[in-house]
């Protein structure tokens, strides 16, 4: 982590940057912020650990707003979220220097809690390049310990891979930790009958409390102004009917979004009621590949989105109705 | 005290529930929150805190206060009922119910919010005493005792029973109905020992938690300029993604929207939670008096410190819960804010 550091000072002190833009540390040693740093002297808090699953790209919005280059850490599933918003033209290529920093995997402060490590004092083996097989958790009712591929995050069982897609330089070393199949889960999902697949998604939506932060976090919902925080519209953005959270919310989103998210997980991390959002977003990817090819969002910044080109050989609407 | 062995529990629910409505916590689709009690519900006293705290019971997240509907060239109003039957809150902590004691100074203050009174008249709260608080709790700060929550009836979950303490006359009226349907009966010298040493447990633990010596130093009203005005907001809201988690799970959160509906035949008027996170909180036809993201942050910890208390004999808009701790997004939240400002006065900061 001190590498990250030190390559930031240089950076800040040669003027190549005017700002840090990564994790600070939190008080309690799992729980890191997204922060700006504007001076060497702040770096003193900055930390890059197990716990920084943040996705900075989206932060980068804003940034490509201000006054010279930012400095920003992104970690390989971030950088092609950088690249989608580069197609977008929602971040500033010129203003944005991109360390590329290793990753060994995020850890998910949910997945721990629910493997029964609470009260958590202080926490080992989270190292950014040198994560542990185990993490030590001493907690005020004992020592406890967990595998860490056990405390990752659900995105990284699936990684799309150790390889930045863009970078002015890299950092670190990075570990694989895919060992799930991506779509089995859509699989799963799809096996079900419609009676059990409505039944599934509506426990699990109507858990929603609309607290958007699925939205805000998502790198791909990048509007000024989102069509649900509108004044024109009966469907305020923060009033939570079970039934508009079951069958609207979440749908809308997830078809504005296809095509162009990146799969980052960010909505599934984020999302207090643990309700797997990326479910939604994987199904669209699934489906796209099945019938436009193999793509991913993010992996460049040129090529023409499946959804946002328009070919004689594309499928037809009826699809939908013939795969019922 | 009264008691009932844990194996009864369920028969205790059903007696509860065929007199009134009773919510208690339940588990849906892996998270535990407040829910109406069936028999089917997957009834969970086990985990520490409900995602949402338990205050949409009295003061739900979204709810109809009118309807107007057209007949040809009239129109009606149709006022919402108030809620005119008793409930059972069963399971809140001492900060859901110490929740609800800032939220009756706003709303049972003049004007008094009816939905709200009615609410608060007819619900009677059974709290649960905590063991095993998490390291995110800090209701001693704001006075709350968590091992022995001041409610209507106040209970405690030892390993084989539910021992039971009414505290007040609706606490008492419900123990009386209970203990004659033969669901409580007395409890005997062992379980109150068993239950004075669960609370000198939890009140062991409670000490040796990491924010329990939280000052709160310097938030008050007299400092209100001070605080404002301080550059600290502009690093500390950095990370925040303006969504409305910590907002919507919080136990004394009360600002509120009101938006119309149309119905296809009528408007219905109804309330929703806000958030000072969201863009358009308190908009009003000449726009928002709050236009940047670190004014709507700043919003939300001074109200909480510093005008709540200012307005209110000192009692802060915070219990301590920290469900805002646990599901930031971002790992911002009110501690950090009070930890940040403490370190800037003893020039520590500075980098925050």
């Amino acid at each position: 982590m001190q590498r990250l550091i030190d390559r930031a000072k240089e950076l800040l002190a040669d003027g190549t940057v005017v700002r840090v833009l990564g994790w600070k540390a939190g008080d309690m040693g799992y729980n890191p912020e997204p922060a700006m740093f504007d001076n060497a002297a702040e770096l003193r808090n900055f930390v890059y650990d197990g716990f920084c699953g943040a996705n900075l790209s989206k932060f980068m919005i804003e940034a490509s707003k201000l006054e010279g280059k930012t400095l920003v850490f992104l970690k390989p599933c971030d950088t092609y979220s950088f690249n989608q918003l580069i197609k977008e033209h929602r971040v500033d290529r010129d203003k944005a220097y991109i360390i590329g920093v290793g990753c060994q995997g995020k850890l998910s402060m949910e997945k721990i809690k629910s493997m029964g490590v609470k009260a958590i004092e202080s926490v080992s083996g989270a190292d950014a390049f040198d994560a542990a097989e185990e993490l030590t958790f001493e907690t005020l009712y004992g020592e406890k310990t967990v595998a860490y591929k056990d405390a990752m995050l659900q995105r990284c069982h699936v990684c799309k891979g150790k390889e930045h897609m863009i970078y002015d330089e890299l950092l670190g070393e990075s570990k694989d930790t895919k060992d799930a199949d991506r779509f089995a889960e859509v699989e799963r999902i799809e096996a079900m009958s419609p009676e059990e697949r409505f039944a599934f998604f509506q426990a699990e939506l109507s858990k929603c409390i609309r607290c958007n932060a699925c939205r805000n976090v998502c790198p791909a919902c990048s509007c000024r102004k989102c069509i649900f925080d509108g004044t024109k519209y009966d469907s305020a953005q923060k009033a939570n009917t079970t039934s508009f959270e079951e069958k609207m919310f979440h749908i809308i989103r997830a078809f504005h979004v296809a095509g162009r998210c990146t799969d980052c997980g960010e909505c599934s991390r984020v999302c207090p009621q643990g309700i797997p959002l990326h479910l939604f977003n994987r199904k669209f990817i699934k489906d796209i590949e099945t019938f436009y090819g193999e793509y991913q969002a993010g992996a460049d910044t040129d090529s023409k989105g499946p959804l946002t080109s328009y070919t004689f050989d594309d499928v037809e609407p009826s699809i939908v109705a013939e795969r019922g | 005290m009264k008691k009932i062995v844990k194996e009864n529990l369920p028969a205790l629910f059903r007696a509860i529930a065929a007199q009134q409505d009773l919510f208690l916590p339940i588990k849906t689709a892996g998270q535990t929150n407040f829910g109406l009690w069936t028999e089917e519900a997957e009834v969970d006293l086990e985990t520490l805190k409900t995602v949402k705290s338990g205050k949409d019971m009295f003061f739900p997240q979204s709810e109809t206060l009118y309807t107007c509907l057209k007949d040809d060239k009239k129109i009606y109003i149709k006022p919402e009922a108030l809620q005119d039957r008793n409930f059972v809150a069963f399971g809140m902590k001492g900060c859901d119910v110490k929740g609800l004691e800032v939220l009756d100074r706003v709303f049972l203050a003049d004007p008094v919010d009816t939905f709200y009174a009615a609410r608060r008249k007819h619900g009677i709260i059974v709290a649960m005493a905590c063991n095993e608080p998490e390291t995110s709790c800090f209701c001693k700060v704001f006075g709350v005792d968590c091992a022995e929550p001041s409610a209507d009836v106040a209970v405690w979950l030892t390993s084989t029973a539910l021992c039971w303490k009414a505290q007040t006359e609706k606490g008492e009226a419900l123990t009386a109905t209970l203990t004659a349907a033969g669901l409580l009966e007395e409890a005997t010298e062992a379980d109150l020992h068993h239950v004075e040493g669960e609370k000198a447990v939890t009140r062991a633990i409670v000490e040796k938690l990491p924010y329990m010596n939280l000052s709160l130093e310097g938030w008050n009203g007299e400092a209100l300029n001070e605080k404002f005005n301080s550059p600290l907001w502009e690093k500390l809201y950095k990370g925040c993604l303006a969504c409305g988690t910590c907002t919507f799970v919080c136990p004394t959160c009360q600002c509120y929207d009101i938006k119309d509906y149309k119905t296809g035949t009528g408007v219905q008027r109804y309330r929703c939670w806000d958030s000072c996170m969201y863009s358009d909180f308190t908009m009003m036809a000449h726009g928002n008096n709050r236009t940047s993201q670190m004014q709507r942050y700043r919003q939300r910890f001074m109200h909480k410190l510093i005008y709540f208390p200012a307005n209110n004999d000192g009692m802060y808009s915070c219990v301590g819960c920290g469900r805002c701790v646990e599901k930031c997004p971002s790992s911002l939240n009110i501690v950090k804010v009070i930890k940040a400002f403490a370190a800037e006065k003893t020039n520590e900061g500075g980098a925050r």
